[in-house]
C-alpha cells in the first residue's frame, strides 16, 4: 500500500522522498495539534478530580 | 512505515500487486505507530507546551505583583490572614510552592476544567471550597503524569512538610497532616469539614487531589494540610521557603 503510494509521487526519487517527509511532518503537526488534543479527554489517565465536578471538568 | 515504504521501493516493477495480508500488516504497522505518537504526544509535549505555558504565567505574576525579596525572612503572622477576593472563573490568582517537590512553584488558577485550567495554567481550585486562608477546606487539583505535571511528587509528601500558597499580598503556610488514596467519587476529602461530614468549618485547611496509581486514574491521591501562618508578601519570603540554612539564621 505504502509503496504503491510512493510510486504514486511525482517527480524524481529525491523529490518522492521530499514529499514523503513533508507529508510525515504535516501529519505528525496535524495529530499533535488536533486529533490528539481531541481524544485525550477521552483517556483514563488524565482525571485527578474527585466528586461530581469530574464529570464537568 | 519507512522501512515498508523502501521495502516496496526496491520492488518497484515488479509485476505483483499488494496482498491483502500485505496491506493489513502496513495498516497494523500504521497503528502501532500512531500509538506509539500518541505516547510521545501525552507523556512528554503535553508538558513541554504545558511548561512552557506556565513559565510565561509566572513571568506574568512577577512583573503584576512586583518581585518578593528573596533575602529577606518575612516575620510570622499568627492572626486571621487576609482572604483573597473569588476570582473569576480561570483566572491565575496565586502559586505554589512544595519545597518537597522538586519544581520551584507553579501557578494556581480558579477552577478545574481540563481544557482551560488543569491542562494549561498548572493546578486549579475547586470553585465551591474555601479560599487560602479562609476557615474550611481550601482544595486544589492538580496533574500528576502529564501537561507539566504539578503534583507529580505528590506521593512522597509527609506529614509536616510545608506547602505555601503565595497570592498578591500574602504567602500562606499549611503543613501536611494525612495522605490518603480514595476513591474518584470521594468528594468528601475536599469537603469543608472531611473528618466529620456537616459539621460547621472551624479550621483553616488546605487540600490537594491528583490522580492514582501514577499512569491512570482508577483512584485518587489526596494530601490534606492545616493552616500555620501566614506573612506579609511585602516583608520577604516565608521560613518554609528558605532554602539556605543560613538565609534562615540572617532572618
Amino acid at each position: 500500500m505504502y509503496a504503491w503510494l510512493f510510486r504514486l509521487l511525482p517527480g524524481p526519487l529525491w523529490v518522492r522522498i521530499l514529499l514523503t517527509v513533508l507529508v510525515l511532518a504535516a501529519l505528525i503537526v496535524a495529530l499533535f495539534g488536533w486529533v490528539f488534543p481531541a481524544i485525550a479527554p477521552f483517556m483514563p489517565f488524565n482525571d485527578g478530580l474527585v466528586g461530581a465536578v469530574a464529570a464537568t471538568g | 512505515m519507512n522501512a515498508a515504504r523502501r521495502a516496496g521501493a526496491s520492488h518497484r516493477g515488479r509485476p505483483r500487486g499488494p496482498g491483502v495480508l500485505g496491506v493489513l500488516g502496513e495498516l497494523l504497522l500504521t497503528a502501532g505507530v500512531l500509538l506509539g505518537l500518541f505516547l510521545v504526544w501525552q507523556l512528554w509535549w503535553t508538558d513541554v507546551m504545558a511548561d512552557r505555558e506556565q513559565a510565561g504565567i509566572l513571568d506574568g505574576l512577577e512583573q503584576e505583583w512586583g518581585a518578593v525579596d528573596e533575602e529577606r525572612i518575612a516575620p510570622r503572622q499568627d492572626g486571621p490572614p487576609p482572604v483573597p477576593a473569588t476570582p473569576e472563573d480561570t483566572m491565575v490568582f496565586g502559586t505554589m510552592h512544595v519545597p518537597a517537590f522538586d519544581r520551584d512553584r507553579f501557578p494556581l488558577a480558579e477552577g478545574v476544567s481540563l481544557e482551560q485550567v488543569l491542562n494549561v495554567k498548572g493546578a486549579g481550585h475547586y470553585p465551591q471550597t474555601a479560599l487560602p486562608g479562609q476557615v474550611g477546606n481550601f482544595s486544589v487539583a492538580g496533574h500528576r503524569n502529564t501537561y507539566g505535571r504539578v503534583l507529580e511528587d505528590i506521593a512522597g509528601l509527609e506529614k509536616g512538610d510545608p506547602i505555601v500558597v503565595e497570592t498578591d499580598e500574602a504567602f500562606y503556610v499549611y503543613e501536611v497532616t494525612e495522605s490518603l488514596v480514595v476513591m474518584p467519587d470521594d468528594a468528601w476529602v475536599i469537603a469543608p469539614t472531611p473528618d466529620e461530614s456537616g459539621a460547621e468549618p472551624t479550621e483553616r485547611m488546605l487540600t490537594l487531589t491528583a490522580c492514582h496509581p501514577m499512569y491512570s486514574a482508577r483512584e485518587r491521591y489526596i494530601v490534606h494540610a492545616e493552616f500555620s501562618y501566614w506573612t506579609d508578601r511585602a516583608d520577604g519570603i516565608p521560613e518554609a521557603l528558605a532554602t539556605a540554612p543560613d538565609a534562615a539564621e540572617e532572618g
